[in-house]
């Protein structure tokens, strides 16, 4: 069930430059959401109207608590107002929205969750759903430099590293780490940059290994009304029977063999 | 109190519509909003085939609104009928189906298609600024607004809305064409043709180049359009473009509009339809007027 709620922020931090935590009062939404899914965040007024995508990088149903990592876009931008948000605030929400990673599929299974930059949050609470699945977990993550967030994956698994300019841990990019490192999967998990999707995509597909992704795309209403968000696929979609399919409705996870790169 | 309008013979249970393709065929939207709260739903355009629609980004959002060049991405007319219309059954509201096409023939295809469907007015998309052929091509000519509609008047078994665009020399000359051509109603305005650049990739932002820019930016000068349009038809007017509240709403109205769509801001709100119905009736309430007709056209 999509609520539309005004939360509390109960507080907010900058992680690295640009990379802010926010954790907000939201028991309707925490109630309804699984990993992988997202929520409209909406700005303060019509100067900057749409709703700005965030996927949700916690889940505290016991307490009602969404946790939000986002990157600040830009000076002037919705994502700036929201970092100007201190505790006792108050934001828009609508959520939970699109689908999420079928973490059940990772049960007793050797599972990658892979994330590139400001693809890594929601790989934190699909993390802790597929390691209460009892999935034995490799984390892979990507940065351009600075590192946020990777010592909370340590929890639900063995954490590699790839970094830009290898300043932490391998020298280029999360598929570096799965040769380097000779790393192995049943299945795989996986949100980033779409050149890091597209290299994913290849590698599972040449192994035989089902490989979920979470797409990105400019949205506007978040419900699958408006087609602004749409991702080619190989199949007719079910919506407009073209091959388009909405990635904030039928999406953002697909299966990579659904989807065209 | 009266809500009710008529809208080239319809009867509206209020005069708030949706915009075109800001709101799917209302399946989406019907989780927030109750369809029978609402005058009519306007359906995303249909095509008499399914249409791929625009490469992507198809959006960008500037000050105050938003630019989009969708492209018109639709399942075709037969999908359409199968499936949305009788979606749209369920709910005490009237259907207004957009139509589109490339070439005068596939208006025409539609408008036939649709002749025996359960729908109550038609509105023809020749306005559309994100397609190569069609849209826009039909719209921004007196001459080719009043042929095709005459020629969809002589095929349509429902009332026919021309939608209107705004990207033109004079929309009296186009209002006036329509009503030439034996439209029963017009409606205005489509989104006015806008561009935006990214300084640091020094390229265009949308995929399309242009697109159509809407939301509260453009309310000003869509009252104007209005304003002018119903001035010069005597056929009635659909006023759109740019409402996020009741007020604005109802400078349509004072400008001479019957009914009215809202568009983008349903992507700021989802509630907002209805919230601006319930507006309507609370502005009626406060200034004692008894009827929503004695506001059409009132401010001369």
């Amino acid at each position: 069930m999509k609520t539309a709620a005004i939360c509390e922020v109960l507080s907010q931090k900058e992680l690295i430059p640009g990379i802010f935590d926010l954790h907000l009062k939201a028991h309707e939404i925490t109630a309804a959401a699984v990993p992988g899914q997202f929520v409209n965040v909406y700005t303060k007024d019509a100067s900057r109207l749409l709703p700005r995508p965030v996927s949700i990088c916690g889940i505290d149903r016991k307490h009602g608590i969404l946790r939000l990592v986002y990157r600040v876009s830009g000076e002037k931008t919705g994502t700036r107002q929201f970092a100007s948000l201190r505790k006792g605030d108050e934001i828009r929400l609508l959520g939970p929205l699109g689908n999420g990673f079928p973490f059940e599929e990772a049960a007793g299974k050797h599972i990658f969750l892979i994330g590139g930059g400001i693809g890594i949050p929601p790989m934190l609470e699909t993390a802790k759903a597929a390691k209460a699945e009892g999935a034995e977990i490799d984390v892979i993550l990507g940065y351009r430099d600075l590192c946020f967030l990777d010592d909370e994956f340590t929890a639900y698994g063995n954490v590699y590293i790839a970094t830009e300019d290898g300043s932490i841990g391998i020298k280029g990019t999360v598929l570096n780490v799965i040769l380097q490192e000779q790393l192995r999967a049943d299945i795989i998990f996986a949100c980033g940059p779409k050149p890091m999707l597209r290299a994913l995509k290849a590698y599972a597909e040449a192994k035989n290994i089902p490989c979920w992704i979470s797409m990105e795309e400019r949205m506007a209403c978040g419900i699958g009304a408006c087609l602004a968000c749409v991702c080619e696929t190989k199949e007719k979609d079910a919506h407009s029977h073209v091959r388009n399919a909405r990635v904030c409705k039928d999406g953002p996870v697909f299966r990579t063999t659904e989807v065209v790169l | 109190m009266n809500l009710k309008v008529d809208l080239a013979g319809v009867s509206l249970k209020n005069p708030v519509m949706t915009a075109s393709g800001t709101f799917g065929s209302g399946e989406e939207y019907s989780e927030f909003v109750d369809l029978s709260k609402l005058g009519a739903v306007v359906t995303k355009g249909v095509a008499p085939t399914p249409w791929e629609g625009n490469p992507t980004p198809r959006i960008a959002e500037v000050y105050g609104g938003m630019l989009n060049a969708i492209g018109l991405q639709n399942p075709g007319i037969e999908v359409f009928c199968r499936r949305d219309i009788p979606f749209l059954k369920q709910f005490d509201t009237r259907i207004v189906v957009n139509v589109c096409g490339h070439t005068t023939e596939e208006y025409c295809a539609v408008v036939e298609r649709l002749a025996d469907e359960p729908v109550d007015l038609l509105e023809i998309n020749i306005s559309c600024p994100n397609v190569k052929e069609g849209g826009i091509a039909f719209g921004q000519d007196p001459k080719g607004i009043e042929a095709i509609t005459r020629e969809l008047k002589s095929r349509a078994k429902q009332p026919v809305i021309m939608k209107l665009s705004p990207n033109v020399t004079s929309i009296r000359d186009c209002a006036r064409a329509a009503e030439a051509g034996g439209a029963d109603g017009i409606s205005l305005i489509n989104t006015l043709t806008g561009m935006k650049i990214d300084v640091r990739r020094r390229s265009f932002v949308l995929a399309n180049k242009t697109g159509g820019m809407s939301g509260p930016a453009i309310h000003p000068i869509a009252v104007r359009m209005v304003y002018e349009a119903a001035h010069a038809v005597k056929i009635p007017v659909v006023g759109m473009g740019g409402i996020t509240c009741a007020e604005d709403a109802l400078e349509f109205i004072l400008a001479g509009a019957t009914a009215v769509s809202v568009g983008t801001a349903n992507f700021i709100n989802p509630y907002v339809t209805q919230e601006i119905v319930e507006g309507i009736e609370t502005y009626l309430r406060e200034e004692k007027i008894d009827d929503i007709r004695s506001l059409i056209g009132a401010v001369k």
